[in-house]
């Protein structure tokens, strides 16, 4: 079992309620996933900005000093990319203003031995082992404002319980991905795209699926078509949501092993394990209320 | 109207007419899941004798609301309720005035679970008996090992709905999903709308008078206005009953 909660926020006067909603949603599924949880978090103030790109990175510490890791990112990407380092919880948010691929090499260089969880202009990646709400709370989700929110609670079953086998995986810009279940044939595909060149950060089945999500995408399949491919070459038991920087994706496999619900409104789109996530959202008696059809790939935009 | 607030709400011991308690039959009981617990609601559903009748407000979309029912109750819950809600029914009516999540009335051996709304996966699994009405659709593998149970849809059922059906009857007034009554023993299935497909060893069956007999009674006990006429029956082709001998030469 696993938890999801996500959250699209249409309505922008709802933006500053973005953490105490999804807060109050990932209360609601931590019995399906005690063992360790992750957070993604779009357009938060402080977190991300326009015109920066921003990489999250397991853990607080790298064996270097946050002035040492401004120096070597001054050096490479020169001073008027006007770095910044900031330890969130047990997250590092490193920011510059230049295109997110330069700076991924550039703390990839930097700090060779850390673990990249989250890339992109617009999110920033949290995750860590123990209980989903003392992580929540220790990144301070209650108060973050934002676009869209991304939670997940882990029971693990494939990998070993670590903050790098936690959800959501963030391996292409704006890119995530959570999942409820399981992938069978995991290791066969992770060979095959092992063989393209991708490189692997985890043993984790998950992020198989979402490496394998953003090889599609980067060989033009738009996030449908990606999903759609996805259950041909993936097997297995899943709900799997997407987000990206101004969409959101859900779907379950053919045979619906695992499942989610979502709640539609004019203000938010809302997805989740179960629906006692929903029941404490704004006007959720006024929203459509239904069970994503197994096999079909929901997409929302903003 | 009273509300159940202390958790250590128990059964009646005494005979007073003028003390309202949970579980007596001196009216209706409204127990607000905001301030009690699951625990609580079900601890003093348990306990409740004669023919008492409760109010459940703000369910929600807990889990296991009503479950294991042992006296005739009738039983209200005002919203949504969460997983295997009216499980075990024994005795009494559960009517949810929301949705259902997964393994809506799992087991129910007798009495009448009532959802207005939709019932997510696995409604009425394994039940022996009594009659579950879902007025909306029911997710896949709705009365999945049915072995006695009445269940009927006004919308559509999901895929592998009546999956080894062993007794009972499954009544469908919008569409079945895939693979409809797969490796079903004796059930029978009757269906208004499209079957997406049939499982192994499922067929379509004539409708006798019989039939229409018994479908109509059970559309009436459900509250339903369809014409039984409209409806088609499948059911068990028997041909997994037994081992097939040519077979034989794989061992």
């Amino acid at each position: 079992m696993c938890g999801i909660a996500a959250l699209q926020l249409r309505n922008p006067s709802l933006h500053p309620r973005m953490g105490s909603l999804l807060s109050s949603m990932l209360c609601q599924i931590v019995d399906r996933g005690p063992d360790s949880a992750g957070l993604a978090v779009y357009d938060t103030p402080g977190l991300v900005s326009d015109g920066t790109s921003t990489v999250s990175l397991l853990g607080k510490h790298h064996g270097m000093e946050i002035d040492g890791i401004l120096t070597s990112l001054n050096d490479m990407l020169s001073p008027d990319a006007r770095s910044t380092v900031k330890i969130i919880g047990d997250t590092t948010l490193i920011s510059a203003a230049v295109p997110t691929a330069l700076l991924v090499k550039a703390v990839g260089e930097t700090l060779p031995a850390s673990t990249i969880i989250g890339r992109g202009e617009h999110v920033a990646v949290m995750k860590g082992v123990g209980h989903p709400m003392d992580i929540a709370a220790h990144h301070g989700l209650e108060s973050m404002a934002g676009s869209q929110g991304l939670s997940h609670t882990r029971m693990a079953t494939e990998s070993a319980v670590t903050a790098s086998g936690s959800h959501p995986f963030s391996v292409a810009d704006d890119l995530c991905l959570v999942h409820n279940g399981s992938f069978s044939n995991h290791a066969t595909v992770r060979r095959n795209l092992e063989r393209e060149g991708v490189v692997f950060d985890s043993d984790n089945d998950t992020e198989v699926g979402a490496r394998y999500i953003a090889s599609r995408l980067q060989q033009g399949d738009t996030l449908e078509e990606a999903l759609i491919n996805l259950g041909k070459v993936l097997d297995g038991f899943y709900t799997l949501v997407v987000t990206t920087a101004d969409s959101m994706a859900v779907v379950r496999d053919p045979i619906a092993c695992k499942p989610a619900i979502l709640a539609e409104t004019e203000d938010y789109v809302a997805m989740a394990s179960e629906y006692r996530a929903l029941a404490a959202l704004p006007g959720i008696e006024r929203a459509r209320i239904f069970e994503p059809e197994p096999g079909k790939v929901y997409t929302w935009s903003l | 109207m009273v509300t159940l607030m202390a958790p250590d709400a128990t059964a009646p011991t005494s005979d007073s007419s003028t003390d309202v308690r949970p579980g007596s039959d001196a009216g209706d009981t409204t127990t607000d899941l905001d301030t009690a617990s699951v625990r609580d609601l079900n601890q003093a559903l348990h306990d409740s004798v004669g023919a008492a009748s409760w109010t459940v407000t703000k369910p929600g979309g807990k889990h296991s609301l009503a479950v294991g029912i042992t006296a005739d109750v009738d039983v209200t819950i005002e919203g949504h309720a969460g997983y295997y809600a009216a499980g075990m029914l024994q005795k009494g009516r559960v009517t949810i005035n929301g949705n259902a999540g997964v393994g809506l009335a799992e087991n129910i051996m007798s009495g009448t679970v009532h959802v207005r709304g939709d019932a997510s996966q696995s409604a009425a699994a394994t039940g022996h008996g009594g009659l579950v009405v879902i007025d909306g659709n029911a997710g896949a593998r709705c009365g999945i090992s049915m072995k006695g149970v009445d269940i009927v849809v006004g919308g559509n059922i999901g895929h592998m709905s009546a999956f080894m059906a062993q007794a009972g009857r499954l009544v469908v007034c919008g569409d079945a999903g895939d693979a409809l009554g797969d490796s079903i023993y004796e059930a029978r299935i009757y269906v208004r709308g499209s079957v997406a497909s049939l499982g192994a060893d499922c067929i379509e069956k004539p409708m006798r008078a019989e039939h229409l007999e018994e479908l109509g009674a059970l559309l009436a006990a459900a509250g339903r206005s369809e014409d039984p006429s409209d409806f088609r029956r499948y059911g068990s082709a028997r041909n997994l009953y037994h081992f097939h001998v040519d077979n034989s030469t794989a061992y």
